[in-house]
């Protein structure tokens, strides 16, 4: 039987605003995926986003959402979990959101390792407005603030993530749609904060830009560059040259803030 | 049984306020002088499994508290003038989506980072017009230590029944200066709960209007799912851009106090019933302006104080029969020349309005005023 995306999906609020060959789709249906697998419950799951094409993906999914400012999704986030830790809290948000005017909150929400996930869709560009460079967009790549090429160096965000102390971090593509739910699933499972980055284009305002004949040419290069981690292991430096690694990337135990503001709690109250 | 007495600051009195109003979650940022609130509660909040946070910083702590507000939570946050400036998108926020909660601002000089252990009361513009676009504002300015604790009280109060951001905003001298201050018993003072929806989940519309202007508002995870926006929205929580709904819907919103002025807006008349000369003042000056009222009455000047404590919405019906009234209003305040604005809208040129603005960090003494007061003729 065909996966039943509707049942996640709020009704009457399609069609969505993402344009034909957007990838932010294949990354929703993903996560709708993984949240049947891990048969969350409705009322008791939150997901929160920023601004932006990719941030506007809660409004389809029939959950708590909460559509809040631009790059400000994971403090939003951390006051819905801190406040009701029994919810599940996922974040999802584009790259601009989350590492240029949310960068301070994203790399502090890693820091304090609340079980939440973060889903941060990649597509190298601002495409809301229009095609702006994103902290995200390669070196030498158009954008409409670029019209000479990007002169700055772009982040890698799960380098970023790792550094800034998240102790899940994977990356998946969405021309493998079908390891997307799976990175997701062990990103929820996992206690602490997750993040998972998904590859994913932006035709509209960075595949025409950047001499990409199609939608299909964007995919084929998410394919080309994607190397799972386990394969990379057998590779020299120089055959990962250009190439991204995919998969879990890190993986770490480390105390989860909730249950360590739960001993703060425990101290105060013996305290009293 | 005698009532609970203590000595206590301004900062630390709004932090108990907080507490008595049933807040169980803060987020914070530090800065001078507003720092206390955050180090009272860090310690108090977990003694009843409440929530206590430092944020990043002061746009983290805003959108922290507004997502636990959400959950149900009752959430304050507290800061000074560039923190409040950092606020203030997501204060907008607050006041678009509808999500109660009490701001803490104590005003120290500005612009930037200005004098940070100096007196002001220069953000009460701020206050209003600090967050783009139309929104309703509430904005309280506590004279007395007493007074800060009741009026934490309140914000919270009224932050519940408007579904709206409140503020309250001492000025530095209010906010570090000690008295006595008497608690009240629990129960003593009323709490105003969060209106929640009576209708079933699959029924539930978070700006269902047809429960009035202030639709009820259900937590997150209380069984309800629903979507919330800053974009301009419907009765169902997502966004809309057809112009009759989004009319509708901002009128709404700026209606929800305006059409209820005479429920929020507070104040204090001393001595104003034969007065010529009226002086109105807010926060700490008021407390100069009382005893220059004092001394001028000694001299045989029929002087009188209108002490605003709602500074928004501004007390126009109020202040416009006052104008009608006296030979003149003295307006002295720590900025140059804030409320004075307010006043002289109010006058309409019937009277004159003698400001003393003071930005020095130097607080307004009496003499000031008095001579003020003898410039009316
Ligand atoms: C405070 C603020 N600054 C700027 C904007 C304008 N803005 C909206 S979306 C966006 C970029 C979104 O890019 P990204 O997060 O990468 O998402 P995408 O649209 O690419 O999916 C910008 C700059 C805004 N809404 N708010
Ligand atoms: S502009 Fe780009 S990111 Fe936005 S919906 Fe279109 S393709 Fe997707
Ligand atoms: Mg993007």
């Amino acid at each position: 039987m065909a996966f039943d995306y509707d049942k996640w999906l709020r009704p009457g609020k399609l069609p969505h605003i993402w344009c034909p060959g957007c990838g932010h789709g294949i990354v929703m249906k993903g996560l709708i995926r993984a949240m049947e697998t891990l048969q969350l419950k409705k009322e008791e799951t939150a997901v929160v986003s920023g601004i932006g094409c990719a941030s506007r993906l809660p409004g389809y999914i029939d959950c708590c959402t909460l559509h809040t400012a631009h790059g400000r999704a994971a403090a939003f986030a951390t006051g819905v979990k801190m406040a009701k830790p029994e919810m599940n809290v996922i974040l999802v948000g584009g790259d601009g959101d989350g590492t240029a005017i949310g960068g301070n909150h994203f790399i502090h929400a890693c820091r304090r390792n609340i079980d939440m996930t973060y889903i941060i869709m990649n597509n190298y560009i601002y495409g809301m407005t229009g095609g702006q460079f994103s902290p995200c967009t390669p070196t030498g790549h158009k954008a409409s603030t670029t019209p000479y090429g990007n002169p700055d160096p772009g982040f890698d965000i799960a380098k970023l993530a790792i550094g800034a102390g998240a102790t899940f971090v994977a990356r998946g593509t969405a021309f493998h749609a079908n390891q997307i739910d799976k990175l997701i699933v062990e990103a929820i499972q996992h206690k602490g904060f997750s993040v998972v980055e998904i590859l994913d284009d932006c035709p509209t305002t960075y595949g025409r830009r950047n001499k990409y004949k199609s939608v299909i040419e964007m995919m084929n290069r998410l394919k080309e560059v994607a190397v799972p981690v386990k394969a990379a292991e057998k590779m020299t430096a120089e055959q990962l040259q250009g190439k991204v690694l995919t998969g879990v990337l890190y993986k770490e135990v480390k105390p989860e803030y909730i249950e360590e503001y739960a001993k703060v709690i425990e101290r105060a109250k013996a305290a009293k | 049984m005698s009532k609970k007495v203590a000595f206590l600051q301004g900062n630390e009195a709004a932090a108990h306020g907080a507490l008595y109003a049933g807040c169980n979650f803060f987020a914070g940022y530090p800065i001078t002088p507003s720092t206390e609130v955050s180090e009272v509660l860090s310690a108090e909040l977990p003694k009843t499994g409440g929530k206590f946070l430092q944020m990043e910083d002061e746009i983290a702590a805003m959108a922290a508290i507004l997502g636990a507000s959400l959950t149900g939570a009752k959430v304050l946050t507290s800061t000074s003038g560039p923190g409040l400036s950092l606020k203030q998108e997501l204060i907008g926020y607050g006041c678009i989506a509808e999500i109660p909660c009490v701001v803490y601002n104590v005003m120290r000089g500005g612009p930037s980072t200005g004098m940070p252990t100096g007196p002001s009361q220069s953000d009460v513009m701020c206050a209003k017009w600090g967050t783009h676009g139309d929104h309703p504002a509430i904005c309280l300015v506590p004279a007395s230590v007493q007074e800060t604790y009741d009026e934490v009280i309140r914000a919270f109060n009224l932050s519940e029944k408007y579904r709206t951001p409140v503020m309250v905003m001492p000025d530095e001298i209010v906010a570090h200066m000690r008295e006595r201050i008497v608690f009240p018993e629990p129960g003593e003072v009323a709490v105003t709960p969060r209106k929640t929806p009576t209708v079933p989940p699959e029924q539930y519309k978070p700006y269902d209007t047809s429960f009035g202007d202030v639709p009820p508002l259900a937590a997150f995870g209380s069984g309800y799912k629903f979507h919330v926006t800053g974009l301009n929205k419907m009765a169902d929580g997502f966004p809309t851009t057809k112009a009759d709904i989004v009319q509708a819907e901002e009128e709404r919103q700026v209606r929800k106090v305006d059409a209820n002025i005479d429920d929020i807006v507070t104040f204090e008349e001393y001595l104003l019933d034969d007065a010529d000369v009226v002086v109105v003042a807010y926060g700490s000056t008021s407390r100069s302006a009382r005893y220059a009222v004092n001394v001028a009455r000694e001299q045989g000047i029929k002087a009188g104080m209108f002490r605003i404590k709602t500074f928004w919405p501004f007390p126009d019906k109020q202040i416009k029969a006052l104008a009608g009234k006296v030979k003149g209003i003295v307006i002295p305040e720590m900025n140059l020349g804030m409320c004075s604005l307010e006043l002289e809208r109010c006058a309409q040129g019937k009277v004159p309005v003698l400001g003393i603005f003071r930005v020095d960090g130097e607080p307004i003494n009496p003499d000031q005023i008095l001579a003020k007061i003898k410039e009316v003729k």
